[in-house]
């Protein structure tokens, strides 16, 4: 699946980008590898999913989008796909999960849902109820935001 | 305050920069610009804080990682301390203070399912941690975090 190259370059290209001419050229030196061979990995690893993105990932509530809702939802399983699509294509849903539930919470469907304010919030979150027939929901605000990170991939202390 | 420039260059830089030497002469193309005016702009974009990271985001299932959604029912005067605790552990990126019964709420990314198990045992065990639910995710129909500005 990865060699050890592979595995050495995640690692590294969980750095930041520099705004710099050349990005990835310090990256390949710090590797000991060429450009070129750096640039034809990252082309395989975009290929196949593995980077899901590249580029810049914004702070949302310094671009405007202050309130942010965890919203969790109660479907029957038989329509779990069908809303979990129908959710996604929603432009200020930015996430949307299929997760396992618990007898004493059954939320099996979650999706972040981002807005300007809470009325914008639950303004939306109502109109998707009415779209969806789906009427159990719970949006979840957050207070305090302890930590946000990316995740660091085969680095020492990742494991 | 946001020019529309920026705004465009926030919109573009989002979606994606490209696997070439100079990726930002690409971004520049697009937006009928110059590669030091480009790099001059996002550089003070992320000095002002609207840009969180620039890079490459994997994908931890395509990586062989495992994750999960972790609910944590704590005792109030406990919460700063449990949520510190908590931060502590590399594979936790995102580790909110929420409304409800469930007053934690993180995410947590391992190499396999054994140091998760860990590391939840080792969360359940803390003071003021009065009930945990892991939630791992059963299928993903969305993973986008990119802003129309």
């Amino acid at each position: 699946m990865f060699d050890s190259l592979d595995t050495a370059i995640i690692a590294a290209m969980q750095v930041e980008l520099t705004l710099t001419e050349e990005p990835y050229q310090k990256i390949a030196q710090s590797l000991g590898i060429s450009q070129e061979e750096l640039l034809t990995r990252l082309q395989g690893y975009r290929n196949d999913g593995k980077i899901r993105k590249l580029g810049a990932v914004l702070r949302h509530r310094k671009v405007g989008f202050s309130a942010n809702a965890l919203c969790a939802w109660i479907i029957p399983m038989e329509r779990l796909d069908e809303v979990g699509i129908r959710l996604a294509a929603e432009p200020y849903i930015s996430h949307c999960y299929a997760r396992e539930s618990h007898p004493d919470w059954p939320y099996n469907l979650y999706t972040m849902l981002h807005a300007h304010s809470r009325a914008e919030c639950e303004a939306s979150a109502q109109e998707l109820s009415r779209l969806t027939g789906i009427t159990d929901y719970v949006l979840l605000y957050s207070h305090k935001e302890w930590k946000k990170t990316s995740m660091r991939y085969f680095s020492e202390n990742g494991r | 305050m946001l020019t529309d420039f920026d705004r465009q260059l926030l919109n573009l830089a989002q979606t994606g920069l490209a696997l070439s030497p100079r990726p930002y002469v690409e971004l520049a193309r697009k937006l009928n610009s110059d590669e030091q005016t480009v790099i001059a702009r996002l550089a003070w974009l992320k000095e002002q804080g609207y840009i969180r990271h620039i890079g490459a985001f994997f994908d931890s299932t395509q990586l062989g990682y495992i994750g999960t959604l972790v609910a944590v029912k704590v005792r109030p005067e406990c919460l700063e301390k449990v949520a510190q605790s908590i931060n502590s552990y590399p594979g936790v990126t995102h580790n909110y203070e929420r409304e409800g019964e469930y007053n934690l709420w993180f995410t947590l990314l391992t190499p396999n399912l054994t140091s998760q198990q860990q590391a939840l045992a080792t969360v359940r065990e803390l003071d003021g941690v009065e009930k945990l639910l892991s939630m791992p995710a059963t299928k993903k129909y969305k993973v986008n975090v990119s802003f129309k500005l």
